[in-house]
């Protein structure tokens, strides 16, 4: 079987997959890393989205092979060692943007990526836009947006540090 | 650290693990030596099995064995039970064909179990069932209600004439039929309510497992009930004793209903595992999830009312077609009769109702309850029914709910369809949502909207419903086969912390929050020092599980009287320790007190005296402190309100803008307002995807064309407007809390007033009534079709 050399929230692996084998088989399979979920087989729920080298992709998406000398993080990388939650994370919590919190880790992903892309700002309208690739079926997205719009600023802040 | 007991808007406990990836879902939990599952599903609607080889699949890589149903039928295994049972209106029992767990001899609906492949890798397993040959006679389908009830139509079980599973009815109709005749008038109106396909976003899963020294068995599976699951598949699938049974239902992602029922893959896992004496893992793609996991709705009605000259309602009549799919999932037969036509009263006082409900077989995948289940038809049914009557009768909208409600004094309540309301305020939650959504200021919102080119419409529903399932004799004089009580047990610690053991189970709904503050609140221990455990019958006495918005009013209650218990042994074992009466012992804020005395122990200290009984009444009482209550509600509890929806129609396209919505809910006492609103705006958006954007659309031979995500349309974030929730509560007589329940309100009453407002926008096209979804197709071809009239005028 072919190998897959990457990064993984800073850890470098060395992987045997078949050539079938999907990025998110990867994570979850070979490296225990169950934070990321599967939650369709179309590439529409968005449950899956971890960064590629900075941007969020849906893992469902890509080969594992198509992986090889990337740097990957998933929701698991995103806390500091010593616990303190990511601002996204942190808003997420504070605004209920969350209920049984299975499309959760990809909706952080994604929404981080969103607003590190947008540093001039994100309107309702484009923080709703935004999130076309993640669905969720428990909060009715509300305190999801919110969650994001109040991330931004603090994002933003923090980056300018 | 501020309050944190009942009323507290408390972050989450379980959120820190949610949001770092630490959840622990069904298919992050991986057995040592574990196979995989994979079902070879039918790809007919209906056909007659001749032959399955599996030659070739079973001599596939990686392949352990190959199961078909005559495998599990061999060995004495029937098939699913179904867990309510219905009588007809000529008393007899509802028919109720077999269900086996892999089809024997035919299959039914796309996606019917056909086989099963167990192998070492879920690659190789799916890759073997692609082998399987299976030598199929196609036999001739029907897919949709009306086909399916009309004469000649193909049979979906031999025997079941006419695919009649039960023809129902409450309510005297000769009386009903005499107010009819002397009537003012009558308003007619034929509608259906959509198939929906639940969706949590988590696929359903299962492990099997089974302990080859003790002989036991373990399943882990997306269940919102597992002890349920134990009862139902321990007893009446696989025969095995529940001592020798534990189910384990950890974190789920998201229910809605769908997770409630047992399903035919809990058992094959289960089963296989004690076959091949390994574990084995089966995890549905999402794709099997559309034609397996139970779909929701789907009703075909028609509604008169009958009113005098002033617009009050006078009589109601209904007849209705519910589909049941083609097997009796474990509650299907009680959503369209108990949980919907009791219902038909809603908020008004319609002195007489007569509701006749044929459930119906046909060949799609089995319908059972779905958020809200038979209430938001019944919901959708009379408040586009009563838009109609304004509609025809020229009577404000507005107006005539109000001269129909029933007003605020006259509780308890009793309707004529059996239920008794014990507490509402139906113009108060109108008035303030009224308010709230600027209702008065419409017609200035929809001139300046046509001045935009766009057709602006408003909606109001105003409803209720009745949740907090069950008092059990109740529900068992009404067929169902269990009762629907809860069970809490609440551990003191020796130190004075606490563990919460409770029957219910989140899978989203924040129990281990919100039953923590209740905790809080009762026994004054801190918030960081309680644990909710939940999903596991080796932990929990038992428990029928969480549905029906019944956690809080059923389950909470369940344990209060449990801490009530922990009280009461508390001051038995204060008056010991500080040689006073327990009659003279107080408890508040965690500390028992002798009245009229500066004498105090704390619960530390009482918890430390029942574990460590050096100094204690033992001749009277057990050491220990830990409680386990029973608690069977007395009746249903009744949440209800008012939804407003605000749209606007592009009439260019036809698409739908939400562009306002307003819930104002009275769901009794709310224990976390912040859940409380995150359960009302995830109700609300679901209503809002059945309204506008979801449908389980069969084509006439029973193929599933809506069977993924490209074909199903999700409401995605920017389909749902910013809403307004708020709560207008009056509280529940009946139970110590107060608490009605919350979890299913936003589904219940949204999709009449979504399409309440899209009807409003197309007034002056001639729409008086149309279809769910209001999809932009749909409505652009009503704007076209009537654009020659219009312009003709």
């Amino acid at each position: 079987m072919p190998q897959v050399t990457l990064t993984v929230n800073g850890k470098q692996h060395t992987v045997e997959v078949e050539g079938r084998t999907l990025l998110v088989e990867l994570l979850r399979e070979k490296l225990g890393l169950t934070g990321t979920h599967i939650g369709c087989d179309t590439s529409q729920c968005g449950a899956c989205v971890v960064h590629v080298d900075g941007i969020s992709v849906k893992s469902c998406t890509q080969l594992a092979l198509q992986a090889d000398g990337a740097n990957v993080t998933t929701i698991e990388g995103l806390a500091a060692a010593d616990g303190t939650l990511h601002p996204m994370q942190e808003m997420f919590r504070e605004h209920h943007a969350l209920q049984c919190g299975f499309c959760t880790p990809g909706m952080v992903m994604s929404a981080i990526d969103l607003v590190q892309s947008h540093p001039e700002g994100l309107s309702e309208k484009e923080i709703r836009e935004g999130l076309e690739g993640n669905l969720c079926r428990c909060t009715g997205y509300h305190n999801i947006v919110k969650a994001i719009a109040a991330a931004h600023p603090l994002m933003h802040a923090k980056a300018a540090e | 650290m501020g309050f944190q007991g009942i009323g507290a808007s408390v972050r989450r406990k379980e959120d820190v693990r949610f949001l770092s990836g630490k959840g622990n879902y069904t298919d992050d939990i991986n057995r040592p030596g574990q196979l995989y599952a994979y079902i070879k599903r039918s790809d007919r609607p209906h056909a007659k099995i001749n032959g399955i080889n599996v030659a070739a699949a079973s001599a596939a890589p990686g392949v352990v064995r190959v199961f078909v149903g005559g495998d599990m039928a061999a060995e004495g295994i029937g098939g699913l039970p179904c867990g309510w049972q219905i009588h007809s209106k000529d008393g007899s029992p509802m028919a109720e064909p077999p269900h086996p767990v892999i089809a024997v001899g035919k299959v039914r609906h796309v996606g019917d179990p056909v086989a099963v492949v167990i192998a070492e890798s879920k690659q190789e397993a799916k890759d073997a069932a692609e082998l399987i040959e299976v030598d199929y006679t196609d036999l001739p389908a029907v897919a949709n209600l009306t086909d399916a009830v009309a004469a000649g139509a193909p049979e979906v079980h031999d025997g079941v004439a006419g695919n009649i599973c039960y023809d129902w009815v409450i309510g005297d109709k000769a009386v009903v039929d005499g107010v009819f005749a002397s009537a003012a008038k009558i308003v007619k109106l034929d509608l259906t309510n959509n198939r929906l396909v639940p969706n949590a976003m988590e696929p359903r899963a299962a492990i099997g497992d089974f302990d080859t020294s003790s002989g036991d068995f373990t399943l882990y599976t997306t269940s919102q009930n597992p002890h349920v699951i134990r009862l139902l598949m321990g007893a009446f699938v696989l025969h095995i004793p529940e001592n020798k049974l534990r189910v384990v239902a950890p974190d789920v992602g998201g229910g809605f209903g769908s997770k409630i029922y047992h399903y035919a893959e809990e058992a094959i896992v289960t089963w296989a595992a004690g076959k091949v004496r390994r574990p084995v893992k089966w995890t549905a793609e999402r794709s099997e999830s559309f034609m397996s996991d139970a779909h929701g709705r789907d009703h075909v009605s028609t509604a008169e009312m009958a009113l005098d000259n002033e617009g009050h309602f006078l009589g109601l009549r209904i007849t209705t077609l519910a589909n049941m799919g083609a097997y009796l999932s474990t509650f299907a037969p009680c959503v369209p009769t108990y949980l919907y036509a009791t219902l038909l009263a809603g908020v008004y006082k319609t002195p007489v109702i007569y509701c006749n409900v044929k459930a119906v077989f046909t060949n799609t995948v089995p319908v059972d309850a779905y958020r809200g289940a038979g209430r938001p038809e019944a919901t959708y049914l009379l408040e586009r029914l009563v838009d109609v009557i304004a509609h025809d009768t020229g009577i404000d909208k507005v107006e005539l709910r109000r001269k129909n409600f029933i007003p605020a004094d006259a509780f308890p309540y009793q309707t004529p369809v059996a239920l008794q309301y014990d507490s509402g305020d139906y113009q108060t939650t109108l008035k303030v949502a009224l308010k709230t959504a600027d209702w008065d200021g419409f017609e200035a919102r929809r001139t300046a909207a046509k001045a935009n080119g766009k057709l602006r419409g408003i909606g109001i529903s105003t409803y209720l419903e009745a949740c907090g399932i069950a008092p059990s004799a109740v529900v068992g004089s009404l067929g169902a086969r269990a009762g629907l009580y809860e069970v809490a047990e609440i551990r003191v610690h020796p130190t004075g912390s606490v563990t919460v053991f409770t029957g219910t189970h989140s899978h989203g709904q924040g129990h281990e929050t919100t039953l923590a503050q209740l905790v809080v609140s009762q026994l004054g221990v801190p918030f960081d020092q309680v644990e909710v455990v939940h999903g596991d019958t080796a932990k929990i006495p038992f428990g029928m599980g969480t549905y029906g918005s019944r956690s809080l009013a059923v389950g909470g209650s369940a344990m209060v009287k449990a801490m009530d218990k922990v009280i009461a042994k508390g001051k038995k074992i204060a008056a010991h320790l500080m040689e006073a009466s327990v009659e003279d012992i107080e408890f508040k804020d965690n500390t028992f007190t002798v009245a009229g005395t500066d004498k105090s122990k704390t619960l530390t200290d009482i918890s430390l005296a029942a574990y460590v009984p050096h100094n204690y009444p033992i001749e009277e009482l057990e050491p220990g402190l830990d409680e386990t209550a029973f608690y069977d509600p007395k009746n249903f509890t009744f949440p209800g309100g008012c939804h407003i929806a605000e749209v606007e129609i592009d009439p260019e396209t036809g698409v739908v803008e939400m562009v306002n919505f307003t819930a104002v809910d009275d769901v009794g006492r709310v224990v976390n307002p912040m859940i409380v609103e995150g359960q009302v705006q995830g109700g609300v958006a679901q209503g809002i995807g059945q309204a506008l954007l979801e449908s389980a659309i069969y084509d006439p031979s029973g193929q599933l064309l809506s069977g993924s995500y490209m074909d199903y349309t999700m409401p995605r974030a920017d389909n749902i407007p910013p809403m307004s929730v708020a709560t207008e509560n009056t509280m529940c007589t009946h139970n110590p809390l107060g608490s009605k329940g919350c979890g299913e309100v936003g589904a219940i009453g949204s999709p009449p007033a979504v399409i309440n407002a899209v009807v409003d926008a197309l007034k002056d096209y001639g729409v008086r009534h149309l279809d769910m979804p209001a999809t932009g197709s749909k409505l652009w071809s009503i704007i076209q079709a009537a654009r020659p009239r219009m312009a003709a005028e």
